[in-house]
């Protein structure tokens, strides 16, 4: 299989890159635009901060590029964030595959810290990409912003709020978790993806 | 909902774990990538490796070991010791760390974590605190690995820290590490209920009701210790299931 990370300026490609190892696979990091088009699959991972993610993008002509892709694409954290139509993160206009916004976690209970760190679970799981998994099932995250529930949405997890831990339009995917860091329930969703 | 943390913590030295561990059921409990595979499928959250290498080749032998680690084990893990610069941080993200941590040459030059908080981000800079608590009463910063008492109160450093971009707070109570009778449960409930970041508590860890404290009254984020799970006083499957029982929200 030819499989795609997208390479920008955001943070964790080498995690994707080593998670993917680890269960065999091996995949190739660019920005060529042909090699992403034409690739099997494409993962579009990201840490970072989302206006100058997008910036990154546009400049490249990547925006472009990742809107148009009709192979099966998976965004992971930031990555799924871009997929969405806007952040509150510097109010910014993402891709806007996803309908759903981007929004910031605002707790009223000081307990409550921002960014969310560490295992929480996702719910009200559906497609193929959650195969084999139980309902529930824990994931790594860290964030400070999150995807509004939506139609789009394919996992829910609670944090402050309700919020999609993961959505789904046609052929992309996104999951605001960590994959790649998320145990053995990570590596089937990454299997689970490779299959789509 | 979010869970508690479990993090045990591995030192290292020369690319070894240190501090001997009778894992009879390992082949060799002196590899931190197989030590660290096993407490990740135990169940562990996140890992710790410390490194107390003191030898000038420490930066390539430490890098080559985190590359190593990334390549096997499928949880976050932190590395930490005698981290100093930005590019120290690069290259052990680069080869595959998820956070690092800083301790002494943060304090001495507090600039560098709003350095690597602008480089790498809040997420991945976890400040490291060894505090003592002196007949005043108050909590002090110590550095150098305890060696070096300061004048500045542990509470004020830790929030000028934040201010600057420390994503995490690793406190090391040393009055309660090594003695097996708890965690600071004072200092810490003070930073976990005036900070906006996680408090990993360390430090005292002895048996699973003092890790149910430390969650209930110390109001950490995580926990981490070191030999109780080395030498299997405490294993983590056990150990998730009695802070499951008492009503403690962990990942099983």
């Amino acid at each position: 299989m030819n499989l795609v990370i997208v390479k920008y300026n955001a943070g964790n490609i080498q995690s994707v890159l080593y998670a993917l190892e680890r269960i065999g696979v091996e995949a190739l990091v660019t920005d060529d635009h042909e090699k992403i088009k034409s690739a099997d699959k494409v993962i579009f991972p990201g840490v970072g901060e989302a206006s100058s993610a997008m910036r990154y993008l546009k400049e490249r002509g990547l925006d472009e590029v990742l809107k148009n892709l009709t192979q099966p694409v998976l965004g992971v954290c930031l990555g799924m964030q871009l997929m969405c139509k806007y952040s509150e993160e510097n109010s910014t206009d993402c891709l806007g595959i996803f309908d759903e916004e981007v929004k910031q976690f605002k707790p009223t209970d000081k307990s409550i810290k921002v960014p969310q760190i560490g295992w929480n679970n996702i719910y009200n799981l559906k497609t193929d990409l959650f195969k084999g998994l139980a309902d529930e099932s824990y994931c790594y995250f860290v964030h400070g912003y999150y995807a509004a529930l939506g139609e789009h949405t394919i996992a829910t997890t609670d944090y402050v709020q309700p919020y999609s831990s993961g959505l789904r339009r046609d052929n992309f995917y996104g999951v605001q978790f960590h994959p790649e860091k998320s145990a053995t329930v990570g590596e089937q969703i990454l299997k689970n993806f490779l299959e789509l | 909902m979010l869970t508690k943390r479990i993090i045990p913590c591995l030192d290292i030295k020369d690319g070894r774990t240190v501090k001997g561990t009778n894992f009879v059921d390992l082949r060799d409990a002196g590899d931190p990538v197989e030590l660290g595979a096993f407490y990740a499928q135990q169940g562990a959250d996140e890992l710790v490796f410390l490194d107390i290498t003191a030898t000038v080749e420490k930066r390539k032998t430490l890098s080559e070991l985190v590359n190593k680690i990334s390549h096997h084990i499928n949880i976050p893990f932190t590395v930490g010791g005698g981290i100093s610069s930005v590019e120290d941080v690069s290259v052990l993200l680069q080869n595959g760390a998820d956070k690092i941590s800083v301790n002494t040459a943060a304090f001495k030059r507090p600039e560098l974590i709003r350095e690597l908080e602008k480089d790498f981000g809040s997420q991945c800079v976890v400040l490291a605190i060894d505090t003592k608590k002196e007949a005043d009463g108050e909590w002090y910063v110590y550095l150098n690995g305890g060696r070096t008492k300061t004048d500045m109160k542990c509470t004020d450093w830790a929030k000028q820290a934040v201010d600057l971009g420390a994503g995490e707070i690793l406190l090391t109570s040393m009055n309660h590490d090594g003695t097996k009778q708890g965690f600071a449960l004072d200092i810490t409930y003070t930073l976990s209920t005036t900070l906006p970041v996680p408090v990993i508590a360390s430090g005292g860890g002895g048996t699973m009701q003092h890790f149910v404290d430390v969650f209930n009254n110390g109001k950490a984020d995580a926990a981490l210790a070191a030999s109780i799970f080395h030498f299997k006083e405490i294993s983590i499957p056990d150990l998730k299931k009695y802070l499951a029982r008492n009503n403690i929200n962990v990942r099983i």
